[in-house]
């Protein structure tokens, strides 16, 4: 047993770790890759950063691969993106050809690793077409989609499909998210670190330190929504929340923090739309973080009064469970996964537009008790059901039953 | 009933979780729910009834099954939901019993609607069908007794694979308490009718492991193994 898993038993319990062993054995001396297209930024980013070095510390042969693009690429999974979420967005066929075109000199440099793997996990749409590129391939290809693709655009999808429909078995975070496929489709929702720099415990002495530095007021309520500038996050309607609450709340703070992910060119353009909905106020403070400013985000999170993730689409808000974790309600966008990581009224509120956030916000800043009350069953839940080690057992299965069938049961030990 | 086991066999404790997996079917009204359950695979149908006691509750349910929830807060019926969730799956000796009891009941209420009640489309059913994985605890109890020592300090996972899946697997579809006792002779037969008493589809796992444990600490507090 390495240190690191005697460190996840600490938190979730030996049993817990043991499953991990007895799912590990009959993978023993299998290679599994996992492929998308960004190293850092985003919750697909953080996530394999998380999940590789833990399959690892269990002795599966893991590698991650990083597809390469250029900016014609990044446009056109951009657009896919919105158009997966609903947008009605046509991508011009010069895009298109730049897309597949990337996938075939990003499958030249990867085809011996891919095509001799015996488990490929495909993350998001960017890489999707490197399975065509790989017809000797031995192995089972898997595409997780983080995204919510409930009802999307269908000419993308469309697209799209031809590609998936190909893959041995696909795995969504939600069953709403799953489409009409020819393969297993899992339901695997995504999971927090709780060792990780954005998850471990700070003491009140460092938190103060940090927040302070940013130029935010600790004596005072601080309202926080942590995401990438994304209009899909809502942060506009964010600021139109924190001015409803703030009318009843005059000391309130709003803090925006978020990043740039490498494969988003849009979020300059809604950063910019963001601070001129702010319009220069003094207790707004937008943050552009780096990506490795994980200690930071752990701080904001703690020191927080009122946590929002007023997202109109999420596939699934690590930001809401990185809150949760630190016992703060949230309160959450009534869409996607947030409808399973928020249980309503429980661990924080589901809302639909800026004035039930306002709402909820007013309520939980003046009910400190309920929102400690909240805030502690949130805790819980993240604990039984979105931590990392959870997230792996089911990686795991379902590994097991792709690679050695099982029907509905497998029996392990 | 599950009398000619093989006796005194020792009993292993088990834990397990289940994998959910998308069907790709859903409903978005009411006449679609019912011809998917007329033809969705039977694991589905288990899922829809039982799974839920494996997810993490605050409160008790208002309802005990997917179906009349659904019925409830997408569709906004509420004599159906009432009428659905009054479905005690125990009561079936099969899954294609209880998928017919299911089609009548939303049967009858198409007869009786006048148009077919709808949801809204981010409110559909999705059908989902799951794997079980089952753990080795490495835990082994060879006297009946032993229980009072391990059933407090089960997960819920163990409680759901001895006490629920037992019933998909067990001859007379019981748990697995009550048929590792059979191969006591009639050693345990008031054992065996206490545990027959307690309805496992109204509460959460949890409860369900407090209300064992009071039962066989009250059997053996009161009797001599």
């Amino acid at each position: 047993m390495t240190d690191k898993l005697k460190l996840y038993a600490d938190i979730v319990g030996w049993d817990v770790i043991d499953q991990l062993h007895q799912l590990v054995t009959p993978l023993k001396g299998i290679r599994v890759v996992h492929v998308n297209s960004t190293r850092e930024g985003g919750g697909v980013a953080e996530i394999l950063n998380k999940l590789v070095p833990l399959k690892r510390e269990l002795g599966i042969d893991v590698t991650w691969e990083v597809i390469t693009g250029k900016e014609e690429f990044f446009k056109c999974t951009k657009s896919f993106h919105n158009a997966l979420q609903g947008n009605k967005v046509e991508v011009p066929e010069s895009l298109l050809k730049a897309y597949e075109q990337t996938n075939a000199e990003n499958a030249e440099k990867l085809r011996s690793t891919l095509e001799t793997a015996d488990i490929v996990f495909i993350h998001d749409p960017q890489p999707v077409p490197l399975l065509t590129f790989c017809p000797d391939r031995k192995g089972k290809w898997i595409w997780r989609c983080h995204i919510d693709v409930s009802r999307p655009y269908r000419a993308v999808w469309k697209y799209l499909r031809n590609f998936i429909e190909h893959y041995d078995a696909s795995v969504f975070s939600l069953s709403s998210f799953a489409r009409p496929l020819p393969h297993t489709q899992y339901l695997i929702p995504p999971s927090i670190d709780p060792l990780s720099e954005k998850n471990r415990e700070l003491d009140e002495r460092e938190i103060h330190t940090i927040v302070s530095e940013l130029g935010i007021d600790l004596s005072r309520q601080i309202m926080l929504q942590v995401s990438r500038y994304d209009r899909f996050k809502d942060p506009v309607g964010v600021i139109h929340a924190y001015r409803l609450t703030k009318k009843f709340i005059p000391t309130l703070q709003l803090v925006l923090a978020g990043g740039e992910a490498t494969d988003d060119p849009e979020s300059r353009t809604v950063l910019d739309e963001v601070r001129i909905a702010a319009n220069e106020d003094e207790d707004i403070h937008i943050l552009l973080l780096p990506a490795d400013a994980h200690r930071t985000i752990n701080a904001l999170q703690r020191a927080a009064d009122v946590v929002l993730q007023k997202s109109i689409r999420e596939g699934f808000g690590l930001t809401v469970t990185e809150a949760m974790w630190k016992g703060k309600p949230v309160i959450g966008g009534d869409t996607g996964g947030i409808r399973i990581q928020v249980v309503n009224h429980h661990t924080g509120f589901l809302v639909k537009a800026p004035e039930g956030a306002a709402l909820r916000a007013r309520y939980l800043l003046f009910h400190r008790d309920k929102l400690q009350e909240m805030g502690r069953k949130a805790r819980t839940f993240v604990k039984d059901n979105f931590l990392l080690t959870r997230h792996l057992r089911e990686y795991l299965t379902m590994m097991v039953s792709l690679t050695h069938g099982g029907g509905d049961r497998i029996v392990l030990g | 009933m599950a009398k000619g086991r093989i006796k005194h066999e020792p009993f292993e404790i088990k834990d397990c979780a289940l994998a959910a997996i998308a069907t790709g079917k859903s409903a978005q009204n009411l006449k679609e729910i019912r011809n998917i359950i007329q033809m969705v695979d039977p694991g589905s149908i288990y899922h829809h009834f039982w799974g839920g006691l494996l997810r993490t509750g605050f409160d008790d349910p208002e309802y005990n099954n997917d179906f009349a929830s659904w019925a409830r807060h997408a569709l906004h019926d509420k004599v159906l939901a009432e009428r659905l969730g009054m479905i005690d799956p125990t009561e079936f000796p099969d899954l294609e019993e209880l998928r017919r009891e299911l089609v009548d009941i939303i049967e009858e209420r198409l007869d009786a609607s006048e148009v077919i009640p709808w949801c809204e489309p981010d409110e559909q059913f999705h059908f989902i069908t799951s794997q079980i994985v089952v753990f080795n605890t490495n835990k082994v109890i060879k006297k009946p007794r032993e229980l009072m020592n391990v059933i407090p300090a089960m997960s819920p996972g163990s409680i759901f694979y001895h006490f629920i899946d037992a019933r998909r697997r067990t001859f007379g579809n019981i748990d697995d308490f009550r048929a590792w006792l059979y191969g006591f002779d009639k050693l345990y037969l008031d054992l065996i009718y206490l545990f027959s008493t307690i309805d496992p589809f109204f509460s959460p796992l949890t409860e369900l492991r407090q209300q064992i444990t009071d039962l066989i600490t009250k059997y053996f507090g009161e009797n001599v193994s």
